[in-house]
C-alpha cells in the first residue's frame, strides 16, 4: 500500500476492544504517531497527533480526557496544556495547533484516514 | 511647587508605615529618602520568631527595593545617621553622607537592654531584635546543649521558644517573682509558669544574675545573687527594651527622664519640623512597645505634614493576645488593681489549666481589664467591650465562665458591635471597613487580607475578623464556594464525604450523582485519589484508568521525554546486598540512569513504556514491591539504624520505620506523605522535617506532625510525647485518615494543619479525646486499607489484559523513535532539543 493511496482510503488500526473507554492509545499510521481516544459518554472516537508541541515528546495519548463547556479535550501529561480533540486547537495558547486525523469504527475496527 | 524633601531615619516597621502612608497621600508632592542601620529594608519584626519555624528574610519583608524604586523613594542601607544639623537642615551619616531635609522623621525604634553584668559580652551572649541576631542565635544553637534566656517578659518567652526550636535544653531566668510581670497578675503568671514547665522548659524566678564566668560542665556559668548558679552554653538577653534616642540626646532634642523622644499629639518633637514616631517616641511619658500604636503615630505624622492638624495621636490600647510556647495568653486593659474600687471575677480551672480574671468598675457596669491564660476565646468579645466602653451584661461572670456544651459562647455576637469597632488594631481596620470590603466583592479571608490588610500583622484579630466577615457574607445572602472545578460544585472534602457516605466506587457514578460534563484533569485525579483512599481498589481497573494523573496512569513518574522512572520500595532505606545487585543488573540491562534519592532508595530513569512490565517482572521476582514514587501516597520512611548499631540509639528506629512503611505503603492521600524515624534526639533522620516524625526518647516515642521540606520548609509540631509503638500506630492511623477525609486537593499536611481551625490543639482534641466521635471510623477505614494493600506492579504484570496498555503503539512492535540520549559521566541522559546538555558536562 503506498502513501498516496492511503491518504484517501481508510486504514485498519486495531480492534475496537483495544481501546480503553475514556483513555487514549497511540497508533503508528503513515509513519506518524497518532493518539486515539474513545469517549464513553458520547461514544465518539477522536484522533490527533501524539506529539506534544510544548513538552517536545510523543505523549498526548497518555493524557487525561476532559471537557469544558462543550469542548472535549485532552490535557498533556507533561505540562497539562489542553488540546481540543475535534479541531486540534490548543485551549491554552492560540499559537499552537496539533494535527487531527479522520477516524471511524467500521466492522469493529478502528480506522484512520488523513484529514483533507 | 518644588517637592518637600522628607528624610526618614530608620526603616523599621513604623518608618516604613510612614513612607507607605505619605506616598499614598500624594506621591507627587514629596521626595522621600530613608536610612537604615540594618542591612535590609523594613521587615515584620512582630513575626520575627517565625524565622525559627522556617520563614526566611524574604518571607518577613514588608517591602522591597522594587516597590521603593517604583515610587521614587530613595533608600540607603547599612548607614547609620550619626548627627543632625538643624541650622542647615541636614542629616549626617556614619559614612559621611550629608542629606538635606524639609521635614525630618525619627523612627529609630528601640534597642535591647543588656544588664550591666560582668561577662555579658561573650561570644555566645545574644540579644533578640533583628534578623541578624536570630542568625547568630541559630549558629550558637548548633554548638550548644543548654541555653538560657534572661528575662521572663513577653519577648523573653518568645526567645525561650526559639531555644526550644533549636533543640537545646531551655531555661528562663526572671528577676521578678512572676512571668510577664507587665501583662499578667499573680494568678495568671503562676499558671503560665506551670504550663511552661510542663513543656520541659525550666523557669527560675526571683533570680538576679551577678556575673557570667567560665563554666565547668558547660561553656558558661551564671552566678546568682542568692548564691545559686546555673551552667549554660549560650545566653539570650531579653531584659527589656530602651528607646533608641541616641540622636536626640546628642543634638539636644528634648527627651524624657527615662529616655524617649518627647512628642505632642501630632508626633512633633521639641525641634521644628522634626517628628518622632514608633518605639523611640515618648507620648505623655509613655513608650508604646507595640506596633499598632506606632502605626497610628505614622499616620498622624503623615497627616500633619500633609496639612491635616485634626488627626491626633491620643494614646493607644496596649491589650495583647499571644501564643507563647504554644500557650495562649491575653491581657486587656488595666490588670494590676490600680483602678480605685475595681472588683474582680476569677475563674481558675487547675485541671484544664485555665485562668481567667475579669476586672470591672466599682459599680460593675464597665470593664477595667482582663487576664486570660490557657483559654483566650473570650479575648475578642472582652476587648470590644473594653475598647467601645460598652455596658456589661447583668452578670459579668458569664463572660469568663466556660460555655456549657453546644451553647453559643457567652457574651455577644459580632453583630452587636458598632461599625466603628476596631477589629484589627495593627492596620486600623474597623468593622465598617470589613463591611465595605465585603460589599465590594471580597468573600474570603485571603481577599479580605489583600484588600484591607486586616489580620496580616500580629494575627491576633484573625478569628474576630473572620467572624465579622462570615456574618457579613451571611447577611448578604452569600454562600462561600470552594468548588473543585466546573464539573462538581463541591470542595475536595465534600466530594470525599459524598464518596464515603454514599459508598460511591467509580468516577462515572459520582458524575451521575452530583457532577456534570466529562470531568477534567483536576477533578479526575482528585476523585481517583479519594476512591483509592477509601476503597483501595487496583488503580488500573478499567473504571479508574482514565482518571489517573500522568504518573499513576502507568505506575511510574513520567520524565520530560515521556520515559518513566522505576523506583522499587526499600522500607526504611534498608536493602540486602543481593537486592542491590538485582537492581544494578536491571539498570545495566535496560541502560537506565541510576541515582540514589533523598528518600533513601534508588531511582532508575529512562524506562520506556514497553520496558516497564519486563523491568518490574524482574524486580518483583527478586522480592521488590512498587515504591509508589508516582502516587500521591506514602513515599518513604527515612530512618537511622537506632539502637541496633548506633552507639547513641535508645530505640530500634529502623525496625519501627520498616513496620510503619509496610503499614501505610500504597495508601493514597491528598498529597504525598513522608515519615522520618530517629533513634534518639540527635535526630539523624531529620524526622521533624517530615509529615509524620518520630524521635525516640528514654520515655518512648515523640510524635511530630506537619513537618515539611521542599518549597516551604517547616518543622513538625510536637503532637504527643512518650508513646509506645502501639500508641504511635493508633494515633498515626487516626491523624492520617482524618487528613485524607478533610484536606484539600494537593494540600500537604503542613498546610492542612496550619489551616485547621484550632491547630494542633484541636487535632489533639479530635485524636486523643475523640471530640468528633469518629476515631472508631477512622481506625476501621485504615484497617481496611491496610488489609486491601496490593503491590500494583505485581497485579499488573500478572494481568495480560492490563499489559496491553504498556506498549508504545497499539498496532506495531516498533518503539518511540522520538527519543534520543547522550552519555554523561558514564550514564544516559535525555537529549531533548531545548536542553543545554553542555551545561551538564563540566
Ligand atoms: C521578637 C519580637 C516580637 C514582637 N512581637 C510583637 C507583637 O506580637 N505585637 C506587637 O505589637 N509588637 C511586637 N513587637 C514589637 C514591634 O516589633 C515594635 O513595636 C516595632 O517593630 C516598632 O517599630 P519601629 O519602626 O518603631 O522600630 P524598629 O522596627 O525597631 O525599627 C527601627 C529601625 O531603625 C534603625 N535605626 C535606629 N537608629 C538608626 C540611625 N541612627 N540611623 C539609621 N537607622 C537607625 C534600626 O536599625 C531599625 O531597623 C515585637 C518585637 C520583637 C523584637
Ligand atoms: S538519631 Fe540517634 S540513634 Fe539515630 S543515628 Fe543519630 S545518633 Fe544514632
Ligand atoms: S526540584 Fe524541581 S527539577 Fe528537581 S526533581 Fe523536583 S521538580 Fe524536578
Ligand atoms: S490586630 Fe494585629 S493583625 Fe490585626
Amino acid at each position: 500500500m503506498d502513501i498516496t493511496s492511503s491518504n484517501t482510503t481508510w486504514t485498519d488500526i486495531c480492534p475496537i476492544n483495544d481501546l480503553t473507554p475514556d483513555a487514549g492509545i497511540c497508533a503508528l499510521y503513515n509513519e506518524q504517531q497518532v493518539a486515539i481516544f474513545l469517549c464513553k459518554q458520547s461514544s465518539n472516537v477522536y484522533a490527533v497527533a501524539n506529539f506534544d508541541p510544548f513538552g517536545h515528546a510523543n505523549v498526548l495519548s497518555r493524557g487525561i480526557i476532559g471537557s469544558t463547556e462543550d469542548i472535549i479535550y485532552v490535557a498533556s501529561p507533561l505540562y497539562k496544556q489542553r488540546f481540543n480533540l475535534a479541531t486540534g486547537e490548543c485551549l491554552d495558547s492560540e499559537e499552537h495547533k496539533i494535527k487531527i486525523f479522520n477516524v471511524r469504527i467500521e466492522n469493529e475496527q478502528v480506522q484512520l484516514k488523513e484529514a483533507s | 511647587m518644588s517637592k518637600q524633601r522628607i528624610v526618614v531615619v530608620g526603616n523599621g516597621m513604623v518608618g516604613h508605615k510612614f513612607i507607605d502612608t505619605i506616598i499614598g497621600n500624594d506621591e507627587t508632592k514629596y521626595e522621600v529618602i530613608t536610612f537604615s542601620e540594618e542591612s535590609r529594608l523594613a521587615y515584620d519584626r512582630v513575626q520575627l520568631s517565625y524565622f525559627f519555624s522556617g520563614k526566611t528574610a524574604e518571607d518577613l519583608a514588608l517591602t522591597d527595593a522594587a516597590y521603593y524604586e517604583e515610587n521614587g523613594i530613595k533608600f540607603v542601607l547599612n548607614d547609620k545617621v550619626v548627627d543632625l544639623d538643624f541650622d542647615n537642615r541636614n542629616v549626617i551619616t556614619a559614612s559621611g553622607r550629608v542629606e538635606s531635609y524639609d521635614k525630618l522623621v525619627l523612627a529609630t525604634g528601640s534597642y535591647p537592654f543588656v544588664p550591666p553584668i560582668p561577662g555579658n559580652d561573650q561570644e555566645h551572649c545574644h540579644v533578640y531584635r533583628t534578623i541578624d541576631d536570630l542568625e547568630d542565635i541559630t549558629k550558637s544553637g548548633e554548638t550548644s546543649k543548654i541555653g538560657v534566656v534572661i528575662g521572663g517578659g513577653l519577648l523573653g518567652l518568645e526567645a525561650g521558644n526559639a531555644l526550644v526550636n533549636l533543640g537545646v535544653e531551655t531555661h528562663i531566668v526572671e528577676f521578678a517573682p512572676r512571668l510577664m510581670a507587665v501583662q499578667l497578675d499573680d494568678g495568671g503568671g503562676s499558671l503560665l509558669k506551670r504550663k511552661i514547665e510542663d513543656l520541659g522548659v525550666h523557669v527560675h524566678t526571683e533570680k538576679a544574675t551577678t556575673e557570667i564566668v567560665a563554666g565547668t560542665t558547660s561553656r558558661y556559668r551564671m552566678n546568682f545573687a542568692d548564691g545559686s548558679h546555673l551552667e549554660t552554653d549560650m545566653i539570650i538577653f531579653s531584659a527589656g527594651i530602651r528607646p533608641q534616642d541616641e540622636l536626640a540626646r546628642k543634638t539636644g532634642i528634648p527627651i524624657g527622664e527615662r529616655g524617649g523622644i518627647v512628642i505632642n499629639n501630632h508626633c512633633e518633637t521639641g525641634v521644628e519640623d522634626v517628628y518622632a514616631i514608633g518605639e523611640c517616641a515618648l507620648w505623655e511619658n509613655f513608650i508604646f512597645g507595640l506596633v499598632a500604636p506606632g502605626y497610628q503615630m505614622a499616620k498622624v505624622a503623615a497627616a500633619h505634614m500633609h496639612g491635616d492638624s485634626d488627626t491626633e495621636f491620643t494614646g493607644a490600647d496596649m491589650s495583647t493576645k499571644l501564643k507563647l510556647l504554644g500557650i495562649d495568653v491575653a491581657s486587656i486593659g488595666e490588670v494590676h488593681g490600680k483602678t480605685p474600687g475595681a472588683q474582680s471575677y476569677t475563674y481558675h480551672d487547675e485541671i484544664e489549666q485555665v485562668y481567667k480574671r475579669l476586672i470591672v468598675s466599682a459599680d460593675g457596669t464597665k470593664m477595667v481589664g482582663a487576664v486570660l491564660v490557657g483559654d483566650v476565646e473570650a479575648y475578642g468579645t472582652l476587648l470590644q467591650l473594653k475598647l467601645n466602653d460598652m455596658k456589661l451584661p447583668a452578670n459579668p461572670s458569664v463572660l469568663i465562665l466556660p460555655s456549657s456544651g453546644g451553647e453559643e459562647a457567652a457574651g455577644m455576637g459580632v453583630d452587636a458591635l458598632p461599625d466603628t469597632a476596631a477589629i484589627c488594631s495593627c492596620f486600623d481596620v474597623s468593622k465598617g471597613d470589613i463591611k465595605n470590603a465585603v460589599a465590594a466583592g471580597c468573600c474570603n479571608m485571603g481577599e479580605l487580607k489583600a484588600s484591607t490588610k486586616a489580620a496580616t500583622g500580629c494575627g491576633g484579630c484573625t478569628a474576630l475578623a473572620k467572624q465579622v466577615l462570615d456574618s457579613e457574607l451571611l447577611s448578604l445572602g452569600f454562600e462561600v464556594k470552594k468548588d473543585i472545578c466546573e464539573h462538581f460544585a463541591y470542595s475536595r472534602q465534600e466530594l470525599a464525604d459524598i464518596i464515603r457516605v454514599k459508598k460511591i466506587k467509580t468516577f462515572s457514578e459520582l458524575l451521575v450523582d452530583c457532577g456534570s460534563g466529562l470531568g477534567c484533569e483536576t477533578c479526575k485525579p482528585a476523585v481517583a485519589n479519594i476512591l483509592a483512599a477509601y476503597w483501595n481498589e487496583y488503580v488500573l481497573e478499567d473504571a479508574h484508568v482514565g482518571l489517573q494523573d500522568t504518573n499513576d496512569n502507568y505506575l511510574g513518574n513520567m520524565q520530560k521525554d515521556g520515559t518513566y522512572s522505576v523506583v522499587p520500595r526499600m522500607p526504611g532505606g534498608e536493602v540486602t546486598p543481593d537486592g542491590l545487585i538485582v537492581i544494578g543488573q536491571v539498570a545495566k540491562e535496560f541502560n537506565l540512569y541510576t541515582k540514589v534519592t533523598g528518600g533513601a532508595r534508588v531511582d532508575l530513569f529512562g524506562a520506556q513504556l514497553h520496558e516497564l512490565p519486563v523491568i518490574w517482572k524482574k524486580l518483583v521476582d527478586a522480592g521488590f514491591e512498587t515504591g509508589h514514587a508516582y502516587g500521591k501516597s506514602l513515599r518513604t520512611v527515612k530512618s537511622c539504624v537506632g539502637n541496633t548499631w548506633c552507639r547513641y540509639g535508645v530505640k530500634n528506629s529502623i525496625g519501627f520505620a520498616i513496620d510503619l512503611e509496610n503499614r501505610y505503603k500504597g495508601l493514597r492521600s491528598p498529597h504525598k506523605v513522608k515519615f522520618g524515624v530517629s533513634g534518639c534526639t540527635r535526630e539523624c533522620a531529620e524526622a521533624q522535617g517530615k509529615d509524620f516524625g518520630l524521635i525516640a526518647t528514654e520515655g518512648g516515642w515523640n510524635l511530630y506532625f506537619g513537618g515539611n521540606g521542599g518549597m516551604r520548609p517547616r518543622h513538625g509540631d510536637l503532637f504527643a510525647s512518650d508513646l509506645t509503638d502501639e500508641q504511635v500506630r493508633t494515633y498515626v492511623d487516626r491523624i492520617y485518615m482524618f487528613y485524607i477525609r478533610t484536606a484539600d486537593r494537593l494540600q500537604r499536611t503542613s498546610v492542612w494543619l496550619e489551616n485547621l481551625e484550632g491547630g494542633i490543639e484541636y487535632l489533639r482534641e479530635v485524636i486523643l479525646n475523640d471530640s468528633l466521635n469518629i476515631n472508631a471510623e477512622l481506625e476501621a477505614e485504615m484497617e481496611s486499607n491496610v488489609a486491601n494493600y496490593q503491590c500494583e506492579w505485581k497485579t499488573t504484570i500478572e494481568s495480560p489484559e492490563k499489559l496491553k496498555r504498556f506498549k508504545h503503539f497499539i498496532n506495531s512492535k516498533e518503539v518511540d523513535t522520538g527519543l534520543a540520549f547522550k552519555v554523561i559521566r558514564g550514564q544516559r541522559f535525555p537529549l531533548a532539543k531545548e536542553i543545554e546538555i553542555t551545561e551538564l558536562v563540566e
